[in-house]
């Protein structure tokens, strides 16, 4: 076996093996990072909304308070519009589907979507309340008199 | 008195973990020399009778369970005595305390194991890998004594308990949990190993033999664990996806992925010698990232839809143990790396090198999704609140994923030691063909997305290279931890092909409709029977009946439910599932739209059941290989017990 000749030596080998690994490691990073950013402002409050007008067709998640009485089924019966508020700024929300278990008038509600050029948010996915202890934790960048009141509204009576 | 009993047992086993560290300690560090070296006899007794105490402890907690005995806290605040008796005892560990005394029996009963079987390690690593496991479960024992006690009694019994969450009465969950922690767990002995290794620097291809089992014994049920909860996720919360990126499923994916990461390397390790700080540090890693997975989980402390127990004092108990075990281990990595002798020499292109490239870019994804997951953790200290989704996760963690296939394709190919690429060359251009054709089929089936094109695509490559292997082998003699690979990797494929088809092909209904009314979604015909009420042992539910025809076929009867639990209050959609061999037709029950009409969901999901077939492969993969190394390591042992017969023949 001629290892030395070819192969290479165990010290320069070990150096490259840290090599390729920190540089993989490094390019997790740094993509990971990159896409983080383009992420940080996934989720929004309504008065975001207003302020930073997420681009149309991005991805984003709303979250906040479904208004009392705002709740309307289309005639085709499976598309719902409804207001989300935050008490400063207020989201018109449409949403074929079957809406989740606990999704109530006045309660907290998260939903996955994406806002459109005339300033709806389409909602693919509705997140609400999944048992009687889980407050969507998003939620509670609210200011503190809304955060109690959404906790008022989602943890057990 | 039961209780008691299980607090007093929950006690003494604790007390023993400290005399198995205290005794497995000192035996290791001095050796066969000195007074201290007797405690040495106690170690494996101290580990055996510890597993069994902790056993009964935990079955205490089940016959509490079993009997509804309301004057404990545990019980009542989470059973009913009106539960049918399976969902009775899945309570025992359908909740933080029980749970975490699973995890700790688990542990013990596996510590209890090492001392009986293990006969392979030096006798003084196996002291020091008893002594860490000690260590491990000690700390755990702390936490269940100090602050979630599972047997506390309450003041003055209750009248009545609070029941299980709905969510969690469903046979396939009440055996998640379990299945998970025989996982985690496994990656608890494997860390102890390593640190084992670390303290008597004995970290020889005998030692990642001896690991070997328990990697993939862990690695087996974590396989299983996380494709059972993607199904169930699926067919329970009724939103028609697998896979929600979510922390809690995330904190069974990374050990996941550390565990596969260690496979490979102890592999490596057990037949050529080589990657030796590797695979020990991969051993940390991989039991952290189970500790992580449980300090999200259990501290409440992400977003989570099952995330349960939210109590800030319980996550700070879990992150001291966490970053005492993780950094005591990586201290003690740190002062013996260097004094690991060196291993083998290996070319860049030869199985090694293929093996190292994908332990890098597995540990790659491992870092994308543990920054991805801990991310709003980090900012929300910065007060920034966000929340990261699949629009994160989806493409970072793919931009890994799609290269590693292309790895895990060529390099079982590859012989050990050194190779050519242009010997590999032709398997390798009948798998890349095969790709493209997958590819330009896809193209022409009409608009899936990029990454969808590419996981058929790459997946059907794969398939091919991945079957490769056993060409020109005696499919009879060969080893069954190669049969294994193979079946895993296929898994693999059959796995990736069933989420890039569910993605890019599934189609979509959603509509109203009155009773005798059809809808139509791909290929099926579905008709809206009836809608009438059930009543189940401990819910209503509003059932809808829908006849359900294939392309003008016969029509199967589909059930999907609308649930209204009574203890606690709340209501769950059950969805119905029709299976055919190249898909599945997947119905969910909605709300009355208007007095007349009913909401239902429909959704066309070809191939969709390839995704959990796959996982099964991977998992009986896991097995094969597993039976392969218990099989070579007995007939070892059998060969050398002959020899050791025949020189003492000789001798006389």
């Amino acid at each position: 076996m001629n290892d030395s000749a070819r192969g290479l030596q165990p010290k320069h080998q070990r150096l490259a093996l840290v090599v390729v690994a920190v540089v993989a490691i490094v390019a997790a990073a740094i993509i990971a990072t990159w896409a983080l950013r383009s992420q940080a402002s996934y989720f929004y409050v309504p008065s975001d909304i207003v302020k930073h007008h997420p681009a149309p067709g991005r991805s984003v998640r709303l979250g906040g308070m479904v208004e009392k009485g705002s709740v309307v089924t289309r005639p085709d019966g499976v598309t719902i519009e409804f207001v989300v508020g935050d008490g400063t700024a207020r989201v018109p929300v449409r949403y074929s589907g079957i809406v989740p278990d606990l999704f109530v008038e006045g309660s907290g509600v998260v939903a996955d979507g994406r806002m459109q050029a005339n300033g709806t948010f389409i909602a693919d996915k509705l997140l609400a309340k999944h048992d009687e202890n889980y407050v969507p934790r998003e939620l509670e960048e609210m200011t503190a008199a809304q955060k109690k009141m959404v906790v008022e509204e989602t943890t057990s009576r | 008195m039961i209780a008691e009993l299980g607090l007093a047992a929950l006690w003494l086993a604790a007390a023993l973990a400290a005399l198995q560290l205290v005794s497995g300690f000192l035996a290791a560090r001095h050796g066969g020399e000195a007074a201290e070296a007797e405690l040495a006899v106690l170690v494996r007794p101290a580990a055996i009778v510890q597993g069994v105490v902790c056993v009964f402890a935990f079955a205490m907690l089940v016959c509490l369970f079993a009997r509804t005995d309301l004057s404990v806290k545990l019980v009542a605040m989470n059973s009913h005595s009106m539960k049918p008796m399976i969902f009775k005892l899945a309570g025992a560990w359908g909740n933080h305390e029980g749970s975490m005394l699973l995890w700790v029996t688990v542990m013990s009963a596996a510590g209890a194991l090492i001392a009986i079987v293990e006969r392979r390690l030096p006798e003084r690593t196996m002291q020091a890998t008893l002594a860490a496991q000690g260590f491990v479960a000690l700390g755990f024992y702390a936490f269940l004594l100090f602050s979630s006690n599972p047997f506390e009694r309450l003041p003055m019994p209750a009248i009545e308990g609070n029941g299980l969450n709905p969510l969690l009465q469903d046979i396939g969950l009440a055996f998640h949990p379990p299945t998970l922690y025989l996982g985690y767990v496994g990656l608890s002995v494997a860390f102890s190993f390593a640190v084992g290794a670390l303290l008597t620097r004995q970290v020889t291809p005998e030692f990642a033999r001896a690991m070997r089992p328990w990697v993939l014994g862990a690695w087996i049920f974590l396989t299983i664990g996380i494709t059972a909860g993607s199904y169930w996720a699926y067919y329970e919360l009724g939103w028609g996806g697998w896979w929600f990126w979510d922390p809690v499923e995330n904190a069974s994916l990374m050990p996941w992925l550390a565990a596969t990461a260690l496979l490979h390397s102890a592999s490596v390790l057990a037949s050529r010698d080589a990657l030796r700080a590797w695979s020990i540090m991969l051993g940390v890693v991989a039991f952290s990232m189970s500790m992580v997975g449980t300090f999200l989980v259990r501290s409440g402390i992400l977003t989570s839809v099952h995330a349960f127990a939210v109590d800030p004092e319980r996550g700070s108990f879990i992150l001291a143990l966490l970053a005492i075990y993780i950094g005591g281990a990586l201290a003690v990595f740190g002062l013996r790396a260097s004094t690991i002798a060196e291993g083998e020499r290996f070319a860049l292109v030869s199985r090694e090198g293929a093996l190292v490239i994908n332990n890098v870019l597995l540990s790659a994804i491992l870092g994308v999704v543990l920054l991805g997951t801990l991310y709003p953790l980090l900012t929300e200290a910065l007060g920034v609140r966000v929340s990261v989704g699949p629009p994160y996760f989806d493409p970072a963690s793919a931009i890994f994923a799609l290269p590693m296939l292309v790895v895990m394709a060529a390099g079982p190919l590859l012989r050990w030691r050194r190779d050519r690429l242009q010997r590999v060359r032709r398997p390798l251009i009948v798998a890349g063909a095969v790709a493209l054709a997958a590819l330009l089929v896809a193209l022409a089936l009409d608009g899936p997305g990029i990454l969808p094109l590419l996981g058929l695509s790459l997946g059907a490559g794969l398939a091919v290279a991945s079957v490769l292997p056993l060409r020109g082998r005696n499919l009879r003699r060969l080893p069954l931890a190669t049969w294994g690979m193979v079946v895993a990797h296929l898994g693999i494929a059959v796995s990736l092909i069933g989420m890039a088809s569910d993605t890019a092909f599934s189609e979509e209904r959603l509509s109203a409709l009155r009773v005798g009314e059809t809808a139509q979604v791909g290929p099926w015909r579905v008709t809206l029977q009836s809608v009438s009420p059930v009543a189940g042992p401990n819910w209503n539910a509003l059932e809808g009946v829908m006849l359900a025809s294939y392309a003008g076929g016969e029509p199967a009867r589909l059930a999907p439910q609308a649930r209204s639990f009574w203890a606690p209050p709340q209501e769950t959609t059950e969805s119905a599932l029709q299976t055919r061999w190249n898909g599945q037709l997947y119905a969910v029950l909605g709300k009355a739209a208007d007095g007349q009409r009913w909401q239902v969901r429909l959704w066309w999901k070809p191939f969709v059941t390839l995704i959990w077939l796959g996982g099964l492969m991977i998992a009986l993969g896991g097995v094969l290989a597993l039976l392969g190394n218990v099989a070579r390591d007995l007939k070892r042992r059998t060969v050398q017990r002959k020899a050791a017969a025949r020189r003492a023949e000789l001798a006389r």
